[in-house]
């Protein structure tokens, strides 16, 4: 048995087998010299492939239907593509280039191919290409994570994980994760969390792990590698004591979120796309108090349409079935890239072209969005939240823009819905205008991550500051005190969306502000409740 | 040879499903069979080439058959076009 330690940001367990996610691409050596030896490497990798993909293929149709398991046969095919063998073929006979050199250069091309086409569906047929390439060279460098097939629930094991690898982790097989890099903060810890999963960073991990099983002890900061059978009944004793106390919160389901002398506060949501709405009504939060709608951006090879963007608004709306969805306009830049946004590098992201920056900079980008939520509103109760404010003008500016989208969709003869605008209250400078910007919006959200990164000066990513970072620090409660007063003198609600909504130790400090709404997890939203009914504030 | 024009009226084209599902459905012939969609040709058995295409709903096709077992080629492949497309 090995024992290491890190840092825990879910108190749980989680026991299964490990899967190590290496980085990827590893480095692949172009030339080769000897083309018959390539082929052949060729030939087997891609055999390889077909039994992986046929693998997929079997387990697809039994779980999904046939529909969905049709694009694994596709895969197959393009791997058997004429053009495509000819070409990997010619790259290595005539440039003297190895197997794997070939074939991801040949992906490359004909992605490109289609990335070039004017038609949405061809576009992201690119991603299909350099999938299938993407395997077969994986299999030639030895360097196949296998992340994506595999019947068994696993616990991944990473150097880090970027916002883009996580959205592409089957999530329905995911027990934990444990990482080495990443500080309590990163997209990893906010994607534990959000999952309600345990999660170790800081961790000093070893690639020899790979298979072999674990357990997770969220509660003492530990992964135990091949644990003895004696710890494997305790913990997992331990497991299903907690299924049980999850159990035991469900029954808060369909009660209100009130204290026992009377206060009400509304508990709402976070998400980050449209399948997690499914655990927002499972979790039963009174709406959708944040909608990171710069994961369509991430999941996408190019700029999603309008048309594209409004069938998930409105399937949003709709599955919330009249509950308050607010979606937060696009929030690009610093930690979250998208290749095709074409940013330039900055030294200093945090502080740089990001989120509503960007939109007011970048008209075409900005209304494309605005055009879908106005359409999408027309289904549902969607509110707009601006992110990343620091002036008013910024506020006329964007509900100008706003304006003009919704003129241009009545000209147009399209249907558009009402909505109500707010702002996202993340900047020092938000918190000290906060009357003025009261007066101009509906509602305030209180991003408490970056709020706290820019009040306190510290970088959310480095995870050398962790010991500095105090989360309560007294400074940003003062600042969401702020807030609360300056807003509700101008009728204007306020919540916060961010990590702290759900910290319960905050919470009755929150109910004295005089706070109107909460956004948390999903999967936080009772535990929240339990502890909002367990106060009182007369007291 | 035989030909045949079709225009599409499935509301994706042909998308990479029935673009799969063609090239099967022609695999099996002999003959050499294309098809053409303004000034470019491709041929039937090549998939990425046919999705390159990006043949839409509306768009008109010819498709050409050529080689011992065109009769039943064509006759097989118009009605994959009737039915699917």
């Amino acid at each position: 048995m090995i024992v290491a330690t890190g840092k825990s940001i879910l108190k749980g367990i989680a026991i299964g087998k490990i899967k190590f996610l290496k980085k990827a691409q590893s480095e692949i050596v172009a030339t080769a010299s000897d083309p018959a030896v390539e082929l052949e490497r060729f030939a087997s990798a891609k055999a390889q492939a077909v039994e992986q993909l046929q693998a997929l293929y079997d387990k697809a149709v039994v779980e999904a239907g046939e529909d969905h398991a049709a694009i694994f046969e596709i895969h197959m095919m393009m791997l058997d593509d004429d053009d495509y063998l000819d070409s990997i073929t010619e790259i290595i006979n005539s440039q003297g280039k190895s197997a794997e050199y070939a074939v991801k250069t040949t992906g490359e091309n004909f992605a490109e191919t289609f990335a070039s086409m004017d038609d949405e569906y061809m576009k992201a047929r690119a991603a299909d290409v350099k999938d299938i390439s993407t395997r077969v060279v994986n299999i030639l460098t030895g360097a196949d994570t296998g992340v994506a097939e595999g019947d068994e629930p696993f616990i991944i094991v990473a150097e880090d994980l970027a916002p883009s690898e996580t959205v592409q982790l089957d999530k329905s097989k995911l027990l934990g994760f444990v990482t080495h890099l990443g500080s309590t903060n990163s997209h990893t810890a906010i994607l534990a969390r959000n999952m309600n999963i345990p999660a170790l960073i800081g961790t000093e991990i070893s690639e020899d792990w790979d298979g072999k099983l674990a357990i997770i002890d969220g509660y003492n900061n530990c992964i135990y590698i091949e644990p003895t059978q004696d710890l494997l009944d305790t913990l997992d004793k331990k497991r299903i004591e907690d299924l049980k106390q999850r159990a035991l919160l469900q029954e808060l389901k369909k009660k209100p979120n009130i204290t026992l002398d009377g206060t009400e506060i509304n508990v709402y949501a976070n998400i980050g796309n449209v399948s997690d709405t499914a655990m927002v009504l499972q979790n039963d939060a009174g709406g959708i108090g944040l909608f990171r709608s710069e994961f369509i951006y991430l999941h996408s090879e190019t700029f999603p349409t309008e048309d594209e963007q409004f069938a998930i608004y409105k399937r949003v709306a709709e599955v919330m079935g009249g509950k308050k969805v607010i979606i937060r306009t696009l929030d690009i830049g610093a930690d979250k890239q998208a290749d095709y946004f074409n940013l330039p590098k900055e030294e200093n992201p945090a502080l740089g072209y990001r989120a509503i920056r960007i939109c007011l900079q970048q008209h075409d980008i900005f209304k494309a969005q605005l055009r879908a939520l106005l359409r999408a509103a027309a289904y549902g109760n969607i509110s707009i939240m601006f992110p990343m404010i620091i002036s008013v003008r910024e506020v006329k500016d964007a509900k100008e823009v706003l304006e003009e989208c919704r003129k241009e969709l009545i000209a147009e003869g399209k249907e558009v819905g009402e909505v109500e605008i707010g702002i996202m209250i993340e900047t020092p400078a938000a918190v000290m205008l906060a009357e003025e910007l009261a007066e101009e919006v509906e509602f305030f959200s209180i991003g408490t991550n970056d709020l706290t990164q820019y009040t306190l000066a510290i970088d959310r990513q480095n995870p050398k500051l962790d010991p500095f970072y105090d989360p309560h620090h007294p400074a940003v409660l003062r600042m969401i005190e702020m807030t609360v007063k300056a807003a509700h003198k101008h009728d204007c609600w306020v919540g916060i969306c961010g990590e702290l909504g759900a910290d319960t130790a905050l919470t009755e400090t929150f109910l004295r502000m005089g706070l109107d709404e909460l956004s948390v997890n999903p999967g936080s939203v009772l535990t929240v409740r339990k502890t909002i009914r367990s106060l009182d504030l007369s007291k | 040879m035989k030909s045949f024009t079709y225009t599409i009226t499935d509301p994706v084209g042909i998308h990479a499903r029935p673009a799969g599902i063609l090239v099967k459905a022609v695999k099996p012939f002999q003959s050499t069979c294309k098809i053409t969609k303004g000034a470019k040709t491709v041929d039937l058995r090549k998939l990425m080439a046919l999705m390159g295409m990006g043949v839409k709903c509306g768009d008109t096709v010819e498709v050409t058959i050529e080689g011992p077992d065109e009769d039943t080629a064509a006759a097989t492949i118009e009605k994959f076009f009737k039915d699917n497309l």
